[in-house]
């Protein structure tokens, strides 16, 4: 028996918009850092996935559960001993990976997991952010509201930091979508937009 | 069984359960009843049990598609007296009662519950204590060793008696949810989704050593008499105190003990002045007294013979045994939706042994969702009012409720409320 689905319509964020365009109706989804759910649930409605989760706060596990997500409640840091080679289509880290210790790690860990990954994080090349930063300040925007001592991120790139490290790692990129606020920027993305979207073919399973 | 055959079949019908007004989440004042089956059990051992009775208690309303069914196993000292109050007793509040009842995590107003005391035990069903028919004594040392997979089996001719082909979920914590999880294996067809908490697929060397203490505290007790003590009207009374101690031990976290407890010294006892060593082996401090009296409360009512079968069984679970080790392939039958919850200081089960499971299931791409609380108090963690524990066994039994059309919740209560 599977669980029963709310065909509410649900309303994703831009770039969650996105991911959901690029899953492929009824592929296999794992999605780290799911918060409370509400990606999976929309890819379940809209694309037919077998979707699971990982989220580490106590509240987003019980809205996942709660809206009949499959949820695994683990720190991400700890890495995805959980799941077999390949043992998804699409995995999913969204807004996720500048706040985490190990970037490379899990990174890698993508690669092993998935077939495909998709990873999106707020642009640090974005150009009014060098404007505070040249006159004195750490930036502090919508998409980053911390200040430089509270931030959770810790490990902010630019669109051609994440390609670089992108390419050492054996990701081949397939795909990038850029957004200012709801708005998609299609000239000089390295600038203009605060929120990038990135498709990537991982590695191929080391046996 | 049809609904009629139900109602005047030669069993007993269900538990009779007489609302009381005082508490809205209780399920109130319950009584159990009695099933007798007359089938012989062919038993994992090889041997035959030729007929059985086992105690049952049920909560809440079988819905006429008989699909509303939850099963509640229990753990090592528990019974079949899940939920509410004891008809004969009024101080005997079921064991799970924060759990189960009206507006609770599980909900009587939508779900039926059952809860059968395992075979073996002594809470009623047949157990070492029982009278063999063979020989007109109680069973005693002759009572078959028994595994989880047994209580299975002996339990699915319950589902039978309720005309229930499939549960709606099949739940239970530490050995209740390694009887959850056999469930899943053993009979696929009639579980339909699998709550296991603070649960393991096998025990570890440690667990089996404290097992094996507990057992030699009690067959090394004089009054033991090979098992067959019920003959010499004597109870093994201070091994199974021991044997009782120690388990409490290993339910608890050291932190909680320490909390709990600490280095307290017992006052008033020995003659000591205030803050001074009384130099002797009575009770020095309350951890002492504490265990004392638990193992010693345990001791008048539970039987001895129950703990050895009981500790046998959660030893010899291990479904992956027969797989080459291959806990995913053990699991392979299961059609079941999961949900496991493991505590964080749990030592005795701890959360590795959850995401084993987890990683198992996920390998067999069944749906699974996992929540590690990170509560402090140990294995017993699984009983307790921990709000977001509750929050998410409530929110599984919403979803399930959902895709069976059993309504909305319609009131909360208890730990939740």
């Amino acid at each position: 028996m599977t669980l029963a689905h709310s065909s509410a319509p649900i309303t994703l964020r831009p770039d969650l918009a996105r991911i959901e365009q690029w899953v492929k109706p009824g592929s296999r989804v794992l999605d780290l850092g799911c918060g409370d759910g509400t990606l999976l649930a929309s890819l379940r409605v809209n694309r037919q996935v077998i979707g699971a989760g990982i989220e580490i706060d106590d509240a987003r596990v019980i809205a996942c559960v709660k809206r009949g997500v499959n949820v695994l409640q683990q720190n991400l840091e700890e890495g995805l001993a959980l799941f077999d080679d390949k043992q998804f289509d699409t995995v999913v880290l969204s807004q996720t990976l500048q706040s985490m210790h190990r970037t490379e790690h899990i990174l890698r860990e993508m690669s092993r997991v998935a077939h495909e990954g998709i990873v999106s994080f707020p642009n640090f090349g974005y150009w009014r952010y060098g404007m505070s930063i040249l006159a004195g300040r750490m930036p502090v925007s919508g998409q980053m509201p911390y200040q430089w001592y509270n931030t959770p991120n810790i490990h902010l790139c630019t669109l051609r930091d994440f390609e670089a490290l992108a390419g050492e790692l054996g990701m081949r990129i397939v795909e990038r979508a850029t957004f200012n606020e709801s708005r998609e920027i299609g000239v000089l993305p390295g600038w203009r937009s605060t929120l990038a979207v990135y498709r990537f073919a991982c590695a191929p399973a080391v046996s | 069984m049809s609904a009629s055959s139900l109602r005047a079949g030669s069993i007993a019908a269900g538990a009779n359960v007489v609302p009381t007004t005082a508490d809205p989440g209780s399920v109130g004042v319950v009584t159990s009843s009695l099933l007798r089956f007359d089938q012989p059990l062919s038993l994992a051992s090889g041997q035959v049990l030729p007929a059985y009775e086992l105690a049952v208690e049920t909560y809440g309303v079988l819905n006429e598609r008989r699909d509303n069914a939850v099963l509640i196993c229990h753990a090592l000292n528990a019974s079949h007296h899940v939920a509410g109050v004891s008809a004969s007793d009024p101080k005997d509040i079921g064991w799970w009662d924060n759990m189960v009842g009206p507006g609770k995590a599980l909900d009587t107003d939508r779900f039926f519950v059952i809860g059968i005391n395992n075979l073996g035990s002594c809470f009623g069903s047949t157990g070492p204590a029982s009278i063999n028919p063979a020989s007109g004594l109680p069973w005693g040392a002759a009572f078959p060793v028994l595994t989880v997979e047994d209580w299975v089996h002996a339990q699915a001719r319950v589902a039978d008696h309720y005309g229930i082909s499939r549960f709606a979920a099949v739940m239970g914590g530490s050995l209740g949810g390694m009887q959850a999880v056999s469930w899943a294996i053993e009979c696929p067809e009639r579980v339909a989704h699998c709550v296991v908490i603070a649960s393991t697929p096998r025990l570890s060397a440690q667990n089996i050593g404290f097992n094996e203490v507990a057992r030699r505290a009690i067959i090394t007790d004089p009054d033991f008499h090979g098992g067959d003590y019920y003959a010499h009207n004597t109870v093994p009374r201070r091994g199974l105190s021991v044997a009782r101690m120690i388990g409490h031990i290993t339910y608890q976290s050291d932190d909680d003990m320490a909390e709990k407890f600490g280095r307290t010294q017992r006052q008033a006892v020995g003659g000591a002045a205030e803050g001074e060593w009384n130099y002797g082996y009575d009770v020095e401090f309350e951890v002492e007294s504490y265990l004392r009296y638990q193992g010693e409360k345990f001791s008048r009512y539970f039987d001895a013979n129950t703990y050895l079968l009981i500790t046998r069984a959660l030893d010899y679970f291990d479904p992956a045994r027969t797989c080459g080790g291959d806990l995913a392939r053990a699991l392979s039958a299961a059609t079941a939706d999961f949900l496991l919850v493991s505590f964080s200081t749990d030592w005795r089960f701890p959360p590795e042994r959850s995401r084993e499971m987890v990683r198992a299931l996920l390998k067999n791409g069944r749906p699974v969702s996992y929540a590690e609380i990170d509560a402090p108090h140990g294995h017993d963690a699984f009983l307790l009012t921990d709000p977001r524990y509750h929050a998410v066994v409530a929110g599984y039994f919403d979803r399930i409720a959902l895709a069976l059309n059993l309504g909305e919740r319609a009131r909360t209560t208890g730990v939740l409320a």
